[in-house]
C-alpha cells in the first residue's frame, strides 16, 4: 500500500515539474517563421497542386525528381508524387488523381485506351531519352567470346546458359512483366535453342546479372537503357537481325530487333488545358539518356534522396532547367 | 501473406485417442494411396505430353478476354454510372475522410501547420498511457521502447503514416466484423454461407484485386485502406463467431430460464463473456493489416511499405531491412499490447484487492502526464519532430548490407550446388509429372486421393475444384504452382517436426525460438527476396526457401504446441517402461500429437500458397507470374484474375482435403 502511494505522488510531483520546466524553457513553437520546416505553403503562387506519377524503376525516379525539384523551387508548385505501376497510373489520368506520366516506353495499348479510347489524357512530346531493349550479356562474357554479341552463335552456346530452369536448353531471363517483350516469339522464329524463363521483376534481372559478372557465370537475358544499373556493370548487348519499320507487325512472327523507343511525355487533358505552368515544364522538360543516368546513379548507387539527387544535378545544369522554364 | 487462422474448433477440442484400430484398417489407406500413385506413374509414362492444356505467356482464353472487358467498361462508365457516384464515392469519402483525419493527427502536416497536431513526444505519450491502462506496465515500457525505435531508425513519419493506416484500416474492419461475427455465431446457417466468403477473401492474392480498388476508389488512402480491409476482416469475423460459439451453453439456457430475451442474453452473457476472444481477433486484424503494408504500398498507400518497395528497386538490401525492422517492431509491440489486454479482465480479478483501489488515481495521473506530453508536442518543435538523423537508424542498414554481402560471397556456391540437386532430383520429375501428364489423369489422380485421404465429401470437392481449374484456363500453370507448393510444404513439415519436438520438449528452446518465428512471420517477404535472389538465382527455387521462412514458424509453433499437449503422465509411462528419447518421440509423443500434424499440414499449405505471388516476382512463375503480370499490363488483367482464381481452387481444394483427412485420424 504504502509503496504505491508513493508511487502516485512521485507521479504527481512528476508531471507538475515536467509541466512547468518544460512550458518555461520552451523552445521553437510549430509554426513559427524560425523553425525551418515546412515554407513551401507561402510561395504557391498560381500552379497550385502538380500530381506527378512514378512508375516503379530508378531512371523514372530521376526524371520524377528532377522535375520535382524544379516545379517545387522554381515554380512555387505544390507537387504529389505518386508511387503507381503505369497501367494505374494512366487510370488515374481519367479520375484528376494524375497529372503527368514522364516516361512512356511505347505502350500503344495504353494509348488506344485512353488517349484515343477515352480520351482523358494527351501526349506531351518526347523526354529525350531514347529506349533500346535488347538482349545483353554480362561484360565478362563479351570478353571472353566477343563472337557471343552476333545472334547467329547464339545455338552454339546454348548448352553453358542451361539453367535448373530452362528444361536441357539454354536459358534467356525476362524480367518484370510490365516490360514490353517479344521474346518467346524471337526465340521461335530465330530456331534458338533457348527458353524464356520469367524473372518476375526487374530486382531479379539486376540481381542475376550483378552475380553473373561477379561469379563469372554464363547469362544471357532481356534488359534495356536507360538504366542506372549499366554505370555498376556495362553489360554488352547482343545483334538481332536489324529492326526495319514494320517488321514487326506481327506479334506471332516477328524476328527482328526491338526498335529504338523514343520515350515520351504523357499528361491528363484536363491538365493540359489548366494554363498551369508545371504543365508547360513537363512539355518543354527534355534532356538525355546521359543526364538521366547520372541523377539515377546518384539515387541508387549513391544512395541519395531523390531530392538531393535533383538538386545537385540541377545545380550542376542550370542552363537546361532554364530553357524548361522559360 | 495471409495471417490465415487456425481453425481452432477442430484441433485444441478433439484430444487425440492413441490409436488402437484393428492392423487391417491402418494397411488398406496406405495401399489404396500407393496403387493410385503407380497407376499413375504408368499412365504417364504411355501418354507422357499429351493434353497438358499449357496456354503460353501471352496466350488468352475466351474467359480472360471477357474479364478484361468487363474491367473496361468500369474504368470507361464510373463518371457516368449512378453506382459509383451515389455509393463508391460516397464510401471512398467516408474512409478518405478518416485516413486523412488519422493521418493530419499523427504523420502528416495539415493546411495550416507545417507538422502533425501530435508530435512524437506525444504519440510515445499515449502508447505507453494507452499500454499500461488496458495492459500492465511492462508493456506500456515495450510500446514506448519500440514508438522510440521507429524515430532512432530515423523513420517516424513513415512509421507514423504506416499506423495510421493500419488504425484506420482495423477500425473500419472492426466495423463490420464484429456484427458479422456475432451473427455467424449466434446462426449456423449464416456461419456456413459465410465461411466460403471468407476463405476466399483470405486466399484470393491481393495483387488481384488492387487495380480494380483504384478503379472503383481511386489512389490514395481510401484504395489501401479497402484493400486492407478486406485482408484483415476475416480473422475478427472468424474469432468472433468462434468466441460466441464457445460461450458454455448451460451458461445462456440458464439466463434464458431466468428470463432474458435473446437480446438480454446476447448483450449480458454472451457478448460479455467472449470479450477475451474478441480481443484476439482484433490482434489478427491488426497483424493481416500489417501483413498488407508493403502489397499496399504499389497503389500509393504512404508508410513503410513504400520505403521497402522503393529500396527493392535499387536492390539496397539494407535499408529496407531498416524499414522491415520497423514494421517487425510495430507487429510485436501492437500484439503483446492486444494480447496483454486480452487477459487484463482476469489478471486484474486475481490481483484485485491491492491494486484496484490506487488503479484510478493512477490512471488519472497518468492522463495528465499524457496531455502535457501531448500539448507540448503539440507546441514545441523540439518535441514535435524526431530529433537526430536516424544515425542508428543507418548503423542497422549497413551491418544487414554487410552480413548480406559476406552470406552471398561466401555461401553462394554450397546454395547453388543444393538447389540443383533438390531441383534437379526432386522437384523437375515431380512437376513433369503434374505438367505433362494429361489433365484428366491428374483430375482423377486429385480426386481419388482426396475421397482416400478425406472421404467422400472432399473427393466431390476436390472434382468440382478440377472442374473449375480447368475452366479457368490456367491448367498447366496451376499444376507448376501445385508441384512447388507441395514441395515447399514438405519442406515446412520437415522444419516443423523437427524444431516443434524440440521446442515443445524444452521450454528454453521455446523462449529463445519464438521471438525469431514471430518477426520471421512479419518480417515483409520484398526484404529477403534480395538476398535469397543472390544466394538461388531467379528460380523457382527461392521461390520455394521465401514461402518456406514464411510458413514454417506457423507450423513449428503448432506441432510444438501439440507435443507439449501430450499428457506428461503418459510420456513418464513411457520412460518409465524403458522407452529411450527417441522412442519416446516417435512413438509417443508424434502419434499422440498427430491432430496437431494434420492442421501444422493445412496451415502450412495455406501460407505456402499465399506466397505463390511473391516466389512469381523471384523467378517462380506459374501462377505467380500470371498474377502480378496481369496486375502490371491491361490486356493480361483478366488472365491474371483467372491465375488468382486458379490460387484460390488450389487452397480451398488442399484445405477441404487436410481438414476432411484431420477429421478422419482423430475420430
Amino acid at each position: 500500500m504504502a509503496r504505491q502511494a508513493k508511487h502516485w505522488r512521485t507521479a504527481a510531483v512528476g508531471v507538475a515539474v515536467l509541466g512547468l520546466t518544460l512550458t518555461a524553457c520552451g523552445g521553437a513553437k510549430v509554426g513559427d517563421s524560425s523553425s525551418g520546416s515546412g515554407g513551401g505553403a507561402d510561395g504557391s503562387g498560381k500552379c497550385g497542386t502538380f500530381n506527378l506519377a512514378v512508375n516503379p524503376w530508378v531512371g523514372y525516379e530521376a526524371d520524377a525528381a528532377v522535375v520535382a525539384y524544379v516545379a517545387e523551387n522554381d515554380l512555387h508548385c505544390k507537387v504529389t508524387k505518386k508511387d503507381l505501376k503505369e497501367e494505374i497510373a494512366w487510370q488515374g489520368f481519367g479520375t484528376g488523381e494524375v497529372d503527368a506520366v514522364l516516361e512512356n516506353w511505347g505502350h500503344d495499348d495504353l494509348k488506344k485506351k485512353y488517349i484515343t479510347g477515352q480520351k482523358t489524357a494527351v501526349e506531351a512530346g518526347p523526354t529525350g531519352n531514347k529506349g533500346i531493349i535488347g538482349w545483353y550479356v554480362p561484360p565478362w562474357l563479351a570478353k571472353a567470346h566477343p563472337d557471343i554479341t552476333d545472334w547467329n552463335n547464339l545455338n552454339k552456346y546454348a548448352a553453358n546458359f542451361k539453367t535448373s530452369e530452362s528444361g536441357g536448353k539454354g536459358q534467356l531471363l525476362d524480367g518484370d512483366p510490365s516490360y514490353v517483350t517479344n521474346d518467346e516469339a524471337l526465340v521461335k522464329n530465330l530456331k534458338l535453342d533457348f527458353k524464356v524463363v520469367y524473372a518476375g521483376s526487374e530486382t531479379a534481372l539486376i540481381q542475376a546479372y550483378r552475380k553473373a559478372e561477379k561469379n563469372k557465370e554464363w547469362v544471357i537475358g532481356y534488359f534495356y537503357e536507360p538504366q542506372w544499373f549499366l554505370s555498376e556493370v556495362p553489360l554488352v548487348k547482343v545483334n538481332l537481325p536489324a529492326y526495319k519499320t514494320g517488321c514487326d507487325a506481327d506479334a506471332e512472327k516477328i524476328a527482328c530487333d526491338y526498335p529504338v523507343y523514343t520515350l515520351d511525355k504523357i499528361v491528363s487533358a484536363k491538365f493540359a488545358k489548366s494554363g498551369s505552368p508545371a504543365y508547360d515544364l513537363v512539355k518543354k522538360f527534355n534532356w538525355t539518356n546521359d543526364d538521366q543516368n547520372v541523377v539515377a546513379k546518384y539515387i541508387a548507387v549513391d544512395k541519395m534522396t531523390p531530392e538531393a539527387a535533383a538538386k545537385k544535378w540541377v545545380e550542376a545544369n542550370r542552363a537546361k532547367v532554364d530553357a524548361w522554364i522559360k | 501473406m495471409t495471417v490465415a487462422l487456425e481453425k481452432p474448433e477442430k484441433s485444441g477440442t478433439a484430444a487425440p485417442v492413441a490409436p488402437v484400430r484393428s492392423p487391417r484398417t491402418v494397411g488398406r489407406r496406405p495401399l489404396l494411396i500407393a496403387a493410385i500413385l503407380v497407376l499413375w506413374l504408368a499412365l504417364f509414362a504411355l501418354l507422357r505430353g499429351k493434353q497438358t492444356l499449357s496456354l503460353a505467356a501471352a496466350d488468352l482464353t475466351d474467359l480472360h478476354r471477357w474479364f478484361n472487358d468487363v474491367n473496361d467498361s468500369i474504368g470507361a462508365n464510373r463518371d457516368t454510372n449512378p453506382l459509383f457516384l451515389y455509393f463508391f464515392n460516397e464510401i471512398r469519402l467516408v474512409i478518405d475522410t478518416l485516413v486523412t483525419f488519422v493521418r493530419e493527427l499523427i504523420s502528416q502536416p495539415s493546411d495550416a501547420r507545417p507538422l502533425p497536431q501530435i508530435g512524437w513526444l506525444g504519440v510515445v505519450g499515449i502508447a505507453g498511457y494507452v499500454s499500461w491502462a488496458f495492459g500492465n506496465w511492462r508493456v506500456a515500457l515495450l510500446a514506448v521502447a519500440g514508438f522510440t525505435f521507429f524515430g532512432l531508425q530515423g523513420l517516424w513519419q513513415e512509421s507514423m503514416d504506416t499506423l495510421a493506416l493500419t488504425l484506420s484500416s482495423v477500425l473500419v474492419a472492426l466495423l463490420f466484423a464484429i456484427p458479422l461475427g456475432v451473427w455467424a455465431g449466434l446462426s449456423d446457417r449464416f456461419h456456413r454461407i459465410m465461411t466460403p466468403f471468407l476463405d476466399f477473401m483470405q486466399t484470393m492474392p491481393t495483387f488481384v484485386y488492387l487495380a480494380p480498388l483504384t478503379l472503383f476508389f481511386l489512389i490514395g488512402g481510401a484504395s489501401a485502406t479497402i484493400a486492407t480491409v478486406i485482408y484483415a476482416a476475416p480473422p475478427a469475423i472468424r474469432i468472433t463467431a468462434h468466441a460466441i460459439r464457445s460461450v458454455p451453453e448451460t451458461t445462456v439456457e440458464a439466463a434464458e430460464s431466468l428470463g432474458a430475451t435473446r437480446r438480454q442474453a446476447l448483450v449480458k452473457v454472451l457478448l460479455p463473456m467472449s470479450k477475451r476472444t474478441v480481443v484476439m481477433g482484433v490482434n489478427q486484424s491488426i497483424m493481416a493489416a500489417l501483413a498488407m503494408v508493403t502489397i499496399a504500398a504499389l497503389i500509393d498507400a504512404p508508410g513503410l511499405g513504400k520505403t521497402v518497395v522503393q529500396a527493392l528497386q535499387s536492390l539496397d538490401v539494407g535499408t529496407a531491412f531498416n524499414a522491415g525492422l520497423s514494421i517487425v517492431v510495430m507487429a510485436i509491440v501492437l500484439d503483446r499490447v492486444t494480447t496483454a489486454a486480452s487477459v487484463r479482465a482476469e489478471s486484474a480479478r486475481r490481483s484485485q484487492s491491492r491494486l484496484a483501489a490506487w488503479r484510478r488515481p493512477l490512471l488519472g495521473a497518468g492522463a495528465a502526464v499524457t496531455a502535457v506530453l501531448v500539448y507540448l508536442s503539440h507546441t514545441f518543435v523540439w518535441a514535435a519532430e524526431f530529433p537526430g538523423e536516424g544515425g542508428p537508424g543507418s548503423s542497422v542498414a549497413s551491418a544487414a548490407d554487410s552480413a548480406t554481402t559476406w552470406v552471398q560471397d561466401h555461401l553462394s556456391g554450397v546454395t547453388n550446388a543444393f538447389r540443383d540437386v533438390l531441383t534437379n532430383g526432386l522437384l523437375n520429375p515431380f512437376q513433369s509429372l503434374l505438367t505433362d501428364s494429361p489433365w484428366w489423369l491428374v483430375g482423377v489422380v486429385l480426386i481419388a486421393l482426396g475421397a482416400v485421404l478425406g472421404g467422400l465429401r472432399a473427393g466431390i470437392t476436390t472434382a468440382v475444384c478440377v472442374g473449375l481449374l480447368v475452366g479457368t484456363g490456367m491448367w498447366s500453370d496451376a499444376m507448376t504452382t501445385l508441384a512447388s507448393t507441395v514441395f515447399a510444404t514438405v519442406l515446412v513439415m520437415l522444419l516443423g517436426v523437427v524444431f516443434g519436438v524440440w521446442m515443445g520438449r524444452s521450454t528454453l528452446v521455446d523462449r529463445v525460438l519464438r521471438p525469431t518465428l514471430d518477426a520471421a512471420q512479419v518480417m515483409p517477404p520484398f526484404v529477403y527476396l534480395v538476398p535469397f535472389l543472390a544466394l538461388f538465382g531467379a528460380t523457382r527455387f527461392t521461390a520455394i526457401v521465401a514461402a518456406v521462412v514464411y510458413a514454417a514458424p506457423v507450423a513449428i509453433k503448432i506441432i510444438a504446441d501439440g507435443v507439449r499437449n501430450v499428457p506428461a503422465a503418459t510420456v513418464e509411462a513411457a520412460t518409465s517402461a524403458g522407452c529411450d528419447t527417441w522412442q519416446i518421440i516417435t512413438k509417443v509423443q508424434l502419434p499422440m500429437a498427430r491432430s496437431a500434424l494434420t492442421l501444422a499440414t493445412n496451415q502450412g499449405l495455406i501460407y505456402v500458397l499465399s506466397m505463390v505471388v511473391v516466389g512469381g516476382l523471384v523467378g517462380a512463375g506459374a501462377l505467380g507470374y500470371d498474377v502480378v503480370a496481369g496486375f502490371s499490363q491491361g490486356q493480361l488483367y483478366g488472365k491474371g484474375l483467372a491465375a488468382g482464381l486458379a490460387i484460390v481452387l488450389l487452397g480451398v481444394m488442399f484445405d477441404r482435403i487436410t481438414q476432411a483427412a484431420a477429421r478422419r485420424s482423430s475420430a
